[in-house]
């Protein structure tokens, strides 16, 4: 029989101006099964507390009703409380009295009567309440970070100085990311290499960063501190032991007019290669497609080129090398894949998405994107750092930068900012200056969005001191008259048509997740919004979490995310996870599902409608070892307590703990006439 | 198939050649136009200038009686009537409180339920059936495709049947009809529209640049789906020399009549003779159909001359 | 007059049981407490996870106990806590209306609406627009008269799940 104590509180005035709390307690006390009713001034006091933890000594309480504020305010208080008496917190709940009723109406009668409903419903659940104990699970404190970029790089490096082992999965053959193409940063023209490859190398030197370059995410199992990762470590062709870096492959390879990813097409590469100079590993890499054996062996021809071979001289080559998957367990993971270019031209990669016919991209080689204007303007680049065009190797005396080229617009189907492009067209048009000093740059713009420490009066020095011209509104068409490029727009100040003819466009174009975005989030179960940018828990409050328990997120696969912002997440990150391996176990509410082995029939109905993948299947088995049925058992470290599956489940054989139905139903006939 | 079909003032008066053509075609395409009854002005380039509620209660008196004919959609070959109908049904559907003063003022219970269809997106669904019917392609004829302003924009009001600032529609049917599209840039720009009486200065000088342009890409012609754009770029090629802007002769072609030529109809029935510049050095490159086309290009300089 | 009943001064006083979610709803309703919004007080809120965790069984089970009306409210849509137990709930709810409507219960005695934490003031036009529907609706008895009436309980028409659990006074 239940021995359940209720306490009345008046919150000074706040209650008790309105409800007449000593009534409520003794209108309490005719409930069957509560030996205990008392009000006091102030409950959550100490005096109030110990009250609760005398009643519970004296009396033998099995359940304590708190009715006070709402338990948003101070359930944890009494159940803390309740736990220093030895008696099981969760048998503490509280009725909420104030927020629901004493604030809310000014009728006395009315509201002590709406009180009393309030504190026996509680009772009601009380009594059906059982102890739950904390959920403890083990973690494994080690860190998956995805993608080598600024962001994976930083967040790695921070995880591994906090004294936890990282994987650091990067796809490309060099981490680096897309920070290592460009020239100089806003809003200090600092060089990106200079700041970002002693970063890379310390990542490549770290004893606690396991690097696997050229690799990607497989498979995912596990939840929150026992995730188990595969990696699928692709096949470089050169064993990574024995190479030593020295570069006599690249030199000899016949394919040498490939053109350069990393260069954004505008310089060539080799078939076996390096992405970069100081790429890290510095180790070459066969493309397959393009290396000559193997478009032989494609067409079922003998191996004929085999310079690269010949030339090692640690024999590191390994033609026949394969994909290898490798398994890792580790306890929370960090993506960072970054962005990637919209693709401006008529043919798009996803229906929703439109391209801009009307530009030429692809047609005039003197339209160009932001990222190849960075590599023009690097000093390692293509051309050396001097800004010249690609059609005719000469120097435009005038350029154009048109802005939001797909950001901003609905109607190609990426409705969001993009973020860095004001800043980076303003760093363009400087760099274009301090090059081609008797240049002139113009900039079309729909509103220079200059947030940041140092950003507008950085956009503002381009303007002002650095000569670049700006003019808001857009472009409507541009085409070629022999090496010139005509542009038709609108000044929307102006309210006038303008024509003009430019050297060479830049265009600085939307920023967009990653290809194959959807996929890594659908094996992580994180969740991705419309554009496939991976989704925040909260975008105030959780912005570095996901909904997946242990997964974390930073830089611009969440959202088009500068250098700064990318680090400042990725930090964030790090401290997420370093503050969920601080403790060997993990440990949580107990609010969650638990299965009646006994009654489930095994339809995995609460599988489909499980929103975290909490949901297992379980081999029921004689003593023979014989599977004789299939139940779902769910696991306690993913469920999220929502409860949807008792909800849904026919058989009434999953409970969500805390809720179940018994203690809802207690609750229902506590309102009974 | 079956289709409304909105004539306009203009496929009745000065571009009579664009029905006569349209008509022919539609015969050998299995398509039946289906006129609307008593059908009235679409308030084209005056009426949503001087009148918001008259702009678009016109054309949507002509939908209405569409919708009373049990039209469900209704083709306005003239770019001009296709603007006002096509807005004026989008207007409609946007704003109940318009779809309720519109109503009043139309005396009818008006529900918007008919599409409104341009000849780009009709003839674009028939591409199979030119290409089949195609007895007579028209083998390198180069030709400029001219959309102009108001044929595929803008995307609210035309549906998006086509790229708004890259279409290529035209191209595609040109294509079918066996003629070579040539790439060029003026495509969309404005040819001085409504202006040509009040402004011809205007539109002599944005529709010389249209000209120059298509010719410095190639083109035999201009190909147009418009009546406004036919009389800036055929009618006012005179007074474009007249001014300097513009020498040579450049033949300016409604989409249908290319379609035509490519069936093989005969140029006296799609009209080629009532232009203003001689479409004789278009229909010299279609072999067996140069007969006609003596008295064609008769007709048009008797014509251009009583106007000169 | 029972101390759990309304007040029936002035004619006949609806009870409304509430099914809300912890985070939008029962937040909202917090809010408008400490915004201190004065609303009907018929309404009395049992607070769940999730909408996703309400059982359909709950609202007939709050009838057939005496309510006149029932609320249930969660996070807007895209907004819930658990990322989809309001769509799930949305699903179950449009078929269970037509249910209820089909058994001949007024479904303007049911509301569903969507409260967020933010949201006070409309908690408070949700309670007082549900309050005065189901007023004008009056009392609903028909499945109280199934259980609750003594004579039927005596002759054993009593739910299994409700056999030797406490039932109150």
């Amino acid at each position: 029989m239940a021995r359940i104590g209720v306490f009345v509180c008046h919150c000074g005035e706040n209650i008790g101006r309105t409800v007449d709390c000593h009534g409520v307690a003794e209108a309490c006390k005719d409930v069957p099964g509560v030996v205990h009713s008392v009000d006091y001034k102030y409950m959550c006091s100490d005096p109030g507390q110990q009250m609760v933890k005398n009643a519970i000594a004296e009396k033998g309480l099995t359940g304590v009703v708190v009715a006070a504020c709402s338990p948003h305010m101070h359930e944890k208080t009494f159940r803390r409380a309740t736990a220093g008496a030895g008696l099981n917190p969760f048998l503490c709940e509280m009725a909420n009295v104030r927020e629901h009723c004493s604030w809310i109406h000014e009728d006395r009668e009315k509201a002590t009567v709406k009180a009393v409903d309030i504190t026996k419903t509680i009772i009601e659940k009380v009594k059906r309440n059982v102890p739950l104990n904390t959920i403890r699970i083990p973690v494994t404190r080690r860190a998956l970070v995805i993608g080598g970029g600024i962001a994976g790089i930083q967040a790695a490096l921070d995880i591994a100085d906090g004294g936890r082992e990282v994987i650091l999965v990067e796809k490309g053959p060099s981490i680096g990311g897309h920070m290592s193409q460009l020239s100089e940063t806003f809003p200090t023209l600092d060089c990106s290499q200079c700041i970002l490859t002693p970063r890379m190398v310390e990542v490549y030197q770290h004893p606690r960063i396991k690097l696997y370059a050229y690799s990607e995410v497989e498979s995912v199992e596990g939840y929150i501190g026992n995730f188990k990762v595969t990696v699928r470590r692709k096949a470089r062709s050169v064993d990574e032991d024995k190479c030593n870096g020295c570069g006599a492959c690249t030199q000899v390879c016949p394919n040498k007019k490939i053109p350069s990813e990393f260069d954004c097409g505008l310089g060539k590469r080799t078939a076996i290669y390096v992405p970069f100079p100081q790429a890290v590993p510095n180790l070459p890499t066969v493309d397959r497609n393009k290396c000559l054996l193997f478009m032989n062996r494609a067409k079922g021809r003998p191996d004929t080129c085999k310079k690269c071979a010949d030339a090692c001289a640690k024999g590191a080559i390994d033609f026949d090398q394969q994909d290898r998957l490798v398994t890792e367990d580790v306890g929370a993971i960090v993506v960072a894949t970054g962005y990637q270019l919209y693709t401006i031209g008529k043919d798009q990669p996803k229906d929703n998405l439109k391209g801009y016919g009307e530009y030429g991209y692809g047609t005039i080689p003197d339209v160009i994107d932001g990222l190849q204007f960075e590599r023009l303007a690097s000093a390692s680049g293509p051309t050396s750092g001097k800004i010249l065009r690609p059609s005719d190797g000469k120097e435009p005396k005038r350029i154009v930068f048109l802005q939001c080229i797909g950001s901003r617009d609905p109607q190609k189907g990426m409705e969001y900012c993009s973020k860095i492009c004001c800043m980076y067209v303003a760093k363009h048009t400087m760099l274009y200056h301090h090059k081609v000093h008797d240049g002139q740059a113009t900039v079309f713009y729909m509103d220079i969005r200059a947030a940041g420490k140092g950003y507008e009066e950085f956009s503002r020095r381009a303007i002002e001191e650095e000569g670049a011209q700006y003019i808001r509104g857009r472009v409507s068409r541009m085409w070629r008259e022999g090496d010139v490029i005509k542009i038709l727009g609108f000044d929307t100040l102006e309210g006038e048509p303008i024509e003009m003819d430019a050297d060479m466009v830049v265009l600085a174009t939307a920023m967009r997740p990653q290809p194959g975005i959807d996929a890594l989030a659908q094996k992580l179960s994180v969740s991705y919004d419309q554009h496939g940018f991976i989704n925040e828990a909260h975008p105030k409050l959780r912005p570095v979490e996901t909904n997946t328990a242990g997964i974390f997120v930073a830089g611009a696969c969440q959202a088009p995310r500068d250098i700064p912002d990318a680090v400042a997440m990725a930090s964030a990150t790090a401290s997420k996870v370093l503050g969920l391996f601080a403790n060997e176990m993990l440990e949580r509410e107990p609010t969650v599902a638990c299965v009646n082995e006994a009654n489930c029939a095994g339809c995995f109905h609460c599988e489909r409608v499980c929103a975290y993948g909490a949901v297992e299947h379980k081999d029921i088995k004689d003593r023979a070892g014989n599977v004789v049925r299939v139940i779902a058992y769910v696991n306690p470290g993913v469920c999220q307590g929502c409860g949807t599956c008792q909800a849904t489940c026919p058989s009434k054989s999953v409970e969500l703990q805390g809720f179940t139905d018994e203690q809802i139903w207690g609750e229902i006939q506590a309102l009974g006439v | 198939m079956k289709i409304g079909y909105f004539p306009g003032c203009s496929l009745h008066g000065l571009s009579r050649e664009y029905e006569e053509s349209l008509k022919a075609i539609v015969a050998g395409l299995d398509t039946e136009l289906v006129e609307v009854d008593d059908w009235s002005c679409c308030g084209a380039s005056s009426a949503h200038g001087s009148s918001h509620l008259l702009g678009v209660a016109l054309p949507a008196r002509n939908l209405a009686i569409a919708e009373e004919q049990g039209l469900p959609e209704v083709l306005a070959p003239c770019a001009a009537c296709y603007a006002r109908l096509a807005s004026a049904r989008h207007e409609i559907s946007e704003d109940p409180q318009l779809a309720g003063r519109v109503n009043n003022v139309l005396v009818r219970d008006f529900k918007n339920t008919v599409r409104v269809r341009s000849i780009l997106e009709v003839l674009k669904g028939q591409i199979a059936g030119i290409k089949a019917r195609a007895t007579n392609p028209l083998k390198d004829l180069k030709v400029a495709c001219y959309y102009g302003c108001l044929l595929v924009r803008p995307v609210q009001v035309t549906g998006g049947y086509d790229d708004p600032e890259d279409p290529s529609s035209m191209e595609d049917i040109c294509k079918a009809a066996g003629a070579v599209p040539v790439k060029w840039n003026r495509r969309l720009d404005c040819c001085g529209g409504g202006l040509s009486m009040s402004r011809t200065g205007s539109v002599v000088r944005l529709s010389a640049a249209i000209l120059k342009d298509a010719k410095a890409a190639g083109a035999d012609a201009v190909v147009v789906a418009c009546p406004m754009c036919h009389s800036n770029l055929d009618f006012r090629q005179k007074a474009m020399k007249h001014r300097g802007a513009w020498e040579g002769d450049m033949p300016v072609l409604f989409l249908t009549q290319v379609v035509g030529m490519s069936m093989g109809i005969d140029p006296k029935t799609l009209g080629m003779g009532r232009h203003f510049v001689s479409t004789d050095s278009v229909l010299a490159r279609t072999a067996g159909t140069g007969s006609g086309s003596g008295t064609g290009t008769n007709s048009a300089a008797a014509v251009a001359g009583e106007v000169g | 007059m029972d101390a759990t009943t309304p007040a029936v001064a002035g004619g006949f006083e609806p009870r409304i049981t509430a099914f809300v979610c912890n985070w939008c709803t029962y937040t909202g309703a917090d809010l408008a407490g400490t915004s201190r919004l004065q609303m009907a007080s018929n309404v009395r809120i049992i607070r769940l996870p999730c909408t996703g965790r309400i059982d359909p069984m709950f609202i007939t089970k709050a009838f057939e106990r005496g309510a006149d009306g029932i609320i249930v409210s969660g996070c807007h849509p895209a907004d819930c806590h658990y990322n989809a137990g309001n769509y799930h709930a949305r699903r179950r709810f449009a078929i269970f209306r037509e249910l209820m409507d089909f058994l001949g219960v007024d479904t303007g005695r049911i509301t569903f609406s969507w409260v967020s934490a933010s949201e006070g003031g409309k908690w408070r036009d949700v309670v007082n627009d549900a309050v005065t529907r189901v007023r004008a609706l009056g009392p609903f008895t028909d499945y109280r008269k199934l259980v609750v009436d003594p004579v039927a309980t005596a002759t054993g028409v009593v739910p299994p799940e409700h056999v030797g659990k406490e039932v109150p006074a």
